[in-house]
């Protein structure tokens, strides 16, 4: 589905991350493969640090300190928010939803909309255009869209498809309406006859968790998970990644009338360096376009791993210079999404650590 | 090519003995991890970029079926 957005622009992204950081080849002893095996893989997937949380960290802390930080340093008014949305597959409870746990603990205005959105990798770009929808009303003049997991604390240590990649973190974006004429240009997509290939199978009303689900279990590959455990199907999301996302790129281009060399960045969703080298070589854009450095500095905090691309490649040059910029979120759901906007003037656009 | 296919699967997993073998996949000489080594290196080795969506098991399940994935993306020696 395509979707077209006028007269909005983002104004700021903060990107909150927690201050502890985890080394891979500190874990290697925890897999079933060989040492050598290990280093080989580190090379050429990316895999090197990752921030997660301690215990008892939750989405809801990270987005609090990132809002109080922009509070405190006049980035942001609390009266100025008119809409809170809240990305996340790891929320502090079932009930209620943390959006307005936030909003309770942050002391927000009560005359504004607050909700939380379940998605995953394409979580930025799902988020975004929601934010953009909202903004059509005239009441609402300016949304903040944030997005957290801390699925770090749901991947088993002893999964090499999964562990080395998953960080934790949480993002701040604000979006407002703006009198530039400038289009911004959207593609949304599902098939959720995938839903499998990226769940964690216990732990909902389908399969509460118990003593069993907690047990660890080997598969075919050596990887030892329980059912409380994230599990990827990592040849499955692979093999989609690499057949729809081109063709999606090809048609938002398309539709936004820009070609793929007239794209400044092209800050895409931080799976591992392999297959974004992969993506970039299909679509035929230089590697230097398409930054793949975020897994092996942060890990892949999920829907987070967009705006941690943007502040941590671009940053404060977003605060002067203007840049053409395709995003592409995927996996989860299935869900593949994708954005063509200018970015340019923020007001801010940093990381900030977690204490 | 096969020559060079068969070194870099030895250099990949120097444990087991290839030419024995009629499927890498199947017998558990390669999985998925190792198939992404193996693209890495066919990549640098023939200086082209193997498709993604040619990056499945069958493909690198014996010599042939690599040597066939080569040269569908371009690689001529």
């Amino acid at each position: 589905m395509n979707l077209k957005f006028k007269n909005k622009r983002i104004s700021g992204i903060l990107t909150v991350l927690p201050e502890n950081e985890v080394m891979f080849d500190d874990e290697i002893d925890n897999y079933n493969f060989s040492k050598a095996q290990s280093m080989k893989l580190k090379l050429v997937m990316g895999y090197d640090k990752r921030r997660v949380v301690k215990e008892g960290t939750t989405s809801s802390d990270l987005c609090i300190y990132g809002m109080n930080y922009l509070f405190d340093n006049s980035l942001l008014k609390k009266e100025d928010i008119d809409a809170l949305l809240l990305v996340t597959q790891s929320p502090d409870y079932f009930i209620p939803p943390t959006s307005h746990i936030i909003h309770g603990k942050l002391g927000l205005k009560q005359d504004m909309v607050s909700m939380d959105i379940n998605q995953g990798c394409s979580g930025y770009i799902v988020g975004l255009n929601q934010a953009f929808m909202l903004l059509d009303q005239d009441s609402i003049k300016k949304v903040v869209l944030l997005n957290a997991d801390v699925l770090s604390l749901k991947v088993s240590k002893r999964d090499r498809n999964s562990c080395p990649i998953i960080g934790d973190g949480a993002a701040i974006t604000i979006v407002e309406n703006d009198t530039s004429e400038k289009a911004i240009y959207s593609s949304v997509k599902v098939e959720g006859k995938g839903a499998e290939a990226l769940i964690i199978p216990a732990g909902g009303f389908r399969t509460p968790s118990t003593k069993e689900t907690a047990v660890l279990q080997e598969d075919q590959s050596g990887n030892l998970r329980a059912l409380d455990h994230l599990k990827m199907k990592g040849d499955d999301v692979f093999n989609f990644v690499q057949r729809e996302v081109p063709t999606m790129i090809q048609e938002v281009l398309q539709k936004s009338g820009y070609n793929k060399d007239d794209i400044d960045c092209y800050m895409f969703h931080q799976p591992n360096r392999f297959m974004l080298k992969k993506l970039a070589d299909k679509i035929g854009v230089p590697h230097q376009k398409m930054p793949n450095n975020i897994v092996e500095n942060f890990g892949n905090a999920s829907g987070v791993s967009i705006p941690t691309a943007i502040s941590f490649n671009l940053g404060d040059k977003l605060l002067k210079d203007s840049f053409l910029v395709c995003m592409a979120g995927f996996g989860t759901g299935l869900n593949w999404a994708s954005l063509v906007m200018r970015l340019e003037h923020l007001k801010f656009c940093e990381i900030i650590n977690y204490k | 090519m096969k020559t060079t296919i068969h070194n870099l699967l030895s250099e990949i997993r120097p444990e087991f003995d290839f030419s024995q073998s009629s499927n890498f996949v199947a017998e558990g000489l390669l999985d998925s991890f190792d198939i992404v080594q193996l693209v890495t290196a066919l990549d640098e080795a023939y200086n082209i970029s193997i498709d993604g969506v040619d990056i499945l098991p069958e493909n690198f399940s014996n010599v042939e079926s690599i040597k066939a994935t080569l040269i569908k993306n371009g690689a001529t020696t």
